[in-house]
């Protein structure tokens, strides 16, 4: 048997499963982030907090009404996307005609002010979540568990689809076009302001969506989102602020470039995306797949 | 000019008068400041749990003695951070009068407290960290380490662990301080009783995902996992390892620092069958079953924790020594009081606490009930073994602590 720098092929495949499955979840996660910026122009840093908020609320759909795992696949993103667009009339709308950096400090501020308020209530230990597909297969190379594939091919195609609507459909270029010259697409009839409000609820509902597909993995809890939203951030500027497909592309990337560094030096799993970041704005500061403005 | 003097003189006047107040204060009060973590990770495991025990052992106190001293409880929150958790104790000694400090969770902040605890010779009563530095190396005759350590809970879990047939380890530890120390502790219980070690990995603090390490563990063929880690890194590791079919593939996880609150996030379905050893449990007896009600009729229904119980515990002796003696000025006094009474209440039973400052008293391997063997919400623990106490902490003249001659 050959051996890959002291670690067998087989392990390395594993490990590069692994984390294409993590990477599943950054891809979802800076999507959200990238719709947000690149047709809003609005720095979401509430992201983290809506991401925890949709575990939360599959969390809350299951032990008080009774909703199971795939019911609130659907409505946990519906419901936090409403909350969403009412944080967007109410709040964020109000600042479009400021810089960039007061939407980043009023949304770090609601993210801080939801952490809280489910700290209060539920406590920081977290809730349990039952994985609602158990078991799994042998792959020969590494045990798959179920859940864990339908987590890379379900987000894997809620990220196309997004794709495809945003660049490819009629929607997606009246959308691309509002953020060039909003004036000029108003004139044409179309209602921006709420087009705009939309959108944000739409990539609230993407976090969300990711919350509850960590719901049966990940640690239930209120600073769930505050722990991951960094490392999403930085995957969303090296792919590109605001690029649809750098973000997909970076985010499942960035997941296997960080499975590889947990075999070989796992103590420095946590930075090397922060050092691939640094370095791709020295190199790229537009980012791999961005533009330069 | 006539204006300004009078004002320096009102100023002077009022500044005497503040200074005399705060010298009778300090003279007829016993001032406890509970420091730990309010908002993070430990929050739910110490948090205003620890606050209400300590108020709640200050109102029993004042009930059983009538109360002639003055007792005030104030707390803060050291966000797990070092520094913070100096400047507060600082402020709480030179400008608030706080005469001991308790709990404080995270052993990196505790043992900057100890430290200046010493220097101006206050009390140090620990329940929440668990480095066993604490009355080792480390040890001072101002701080009591009441309710656990990381050589305890090695010794408890390891040892079962490997006498039951578990003599493979592999490793997943936090990469600082605490996971360092609990997995070198837990390492020698397991070389110590004929077991061996056949890998470990340090994973980053905090870390959301573990299947990587998991996986690595997998590979290694050991049979147990040994958790080296605390909090939520504990619940996800653990979660995740049932996900990934650990256990059912043969191999077992040993939980080296699990809290009833882990358990309560994890669920029974996930955490059955996880051993772990504690000081404490609120259902082990009538006693506890009454204080577990007070507190969770306080506390969002939740029951208290070891090192909740555990704070209790301490001030009350605190407080008995600080009566005895008649007097708080002098810390190390009234630890030297607090180590030669024994100590007697209704949550820890009689004990007593040893030269170096570690408390004594038995510790509790349990096991996690299966979810059918559970009467209902917070029923999780069967116990396995008590461990005496003469046994379950550190022999005396193996922690170098100085004050031990």
């Amino acid at each position: 048997m050959f051996e890959l720098i002291g670690v067998p092929p087989q392990a390395l495949f594993g490990q590069l499963l692994l984390g294409l499955i993590n990477g599943a979840f950054y891809a979802l996660l800076s999507l959200g982030l990238a719709v947000i910026f690149g047709l809003m122009n609005v720095i979401n840093f509430t992201h983290g907090a809506q991401y925890m908020t949709g575990a939360f609320c599959a969390w809350m759909l299951l032990n008080y009404l009774g909703i199971p795992y795939w019911g609130a696949l659907i409505l946990a993103p519906i419901i936090v996307g409403a909350t969403g667009i009412l944080i967007e009339r109410l709040f964020i709308s109000r600042l479009y005609h400021l810089d960039h950096l007061y939407g980043l400090l009023l949304t770090f501020g609601l993210a801080l002010i939801i952490e809280g308020l489910f700290r209060r209530q539920y406590g920081i230990s977290g809730l349990p979540y039952a994985n609602p597909i158990p078991g799994g297969t042998n792959l020969g190379f590494m045990f798959l568990p179920w859940y864990r594939g339908w987590v890379v091919i379900f987000s894997l195609s809620v990220c196309l689809a997004t794709w495809f609507v945003i660049e490819k459909t009629q929607l997606g270029a009246y959308l691309r076009a509002a953020t060039e010259r909003p004036d000029l697409v108003q004139a044409f009839g179309i209602n921006v302001p709420r087009m705009i409000t939309l959108t944000y609820g739409f990539g609230v509902g993407l976090a969300a969506l990711a919350g509850v597909l960590a719901a049966p993995i990940y640690s239930v809890n209120p600073v769930m989102g505050a722990n991951l939203i960094i490392v999403v951030f930085a995957v969303v500027v090296i792919g590109g602020m605001g690029s649809i497909l750098g973000s997909i592309i970076t985010g499942f990337g960035l997941g296997v470039v960080e499975g590889l560094t947990k075999v070989f030096y796992p103590e420095a799993s946590n930075t090397v995306i922060f050092i691939i970041m640094a370095v791709v704005l020295m190199l790229r500061p537009q980012g791999l797949f961005g533009t330069p403005k | 000019m006539r204006h300004e003097l009078m004002a320096v003189v009102a100023a002077a006047a009022l500044a005497m008068g503040a200074a005399s107040a705060q010298a009778q204060m300090s003279d007829g009060i016993i001032k406890l400041g509970v420091l730990n973590d309010q908002s993070g990770t430990y929050s739910d495991l110490s948090g205003q749990g620890s606050v209400w025990a300590a108020k709640k052992a200050v109102e029993d106190f004042c009930k059983a003695t009538q109360c002639h001293d003055k007792i005030e409880v104030v707390f803060a929150d050291h966000q797990n951070k070092p520094d913070v958790g100096s400047n507060i104790v600082r402020q709480w000694f030179d400008v608030d009068k706080v005469d001991a400090v308790v709990d404080v969770p995270t052993s990196s902040v505790a043992l900057a407290v100890n430290t200046i605890t010493k220097e101006k010779n206050k009390v140090f009563l620990v329940s929440g960290a668990a480095a066993s530095n604490l009355t080792g190396k480390d040890c001072t005759p101002n701080t009591v380490h009441w309710t656990y350590d990381t050589w305890a809970l090695a010794n408890g879990t390891g040892q079962a662990i490997v006498k039951t047939g578990g003599d493979s380890w592999f490793f997943i530890t936090a990469d600082y301080a605490f996971g360092h120390a609990l997995e070198r502790d837990t390492e020698a219980v397991v070389v110590k009783n004929g077991g061996k070690v056949l890998g470990k990995v340090r994973h980053p603090f905090p870390a959301q995902d573990f299947s990587s390490f998991l996986l690595q563990a997998q590979a290694s063929k050991a049979k147990i996992i040994g958790l080296a880690n605390a909090g939520a890194d504990t619940t996800n590791a653990i979660k995740q390892a049932a996900e990934f079919g650990i256990v059912a593939g043969g191999q077992n996880l040993a939980g080296l620092l699990v809290f009833i609150t882990d358990v309560h996030a994890l669920g029974l379905k996930t955490a059955q069958g996880l051993i772990l050893t504690e000081a404490w449990y609120w259902d082990a007896n009538d006693a506890n079953r009454a204080f577990a009600k007070e507190f969770a009729a306080a506390n969002k229904g939740n029951m208290p924790t070891m090192v909740q119980a555990g704070v209790y515990s301490a001030v009350m002796h605190y407080l008995k020594a600080v009566h005895e003696l008649k007097s708080d000025a002098d810390g190390a006094a009234v630890v030297a009081k607090m180590k030669a009474m024994p100590t007697d209440d209704k949550l820890f039973g009689k004990g007593s606490i040893r030269q170096d400052g570690r408390k004594i008293h038995d510790m509790y391997l349990f096991e996690v009930k299966k979810p059918e063997e559970s009467k209902g919400a917070w029923d999780y623990y069967k116990l396995r073994a008590t461990i005496p106490a003469e046994q379950a902490f550190r022999p005396l003249n193996e922690g170098e602590c100085p004050l031990v001659k």
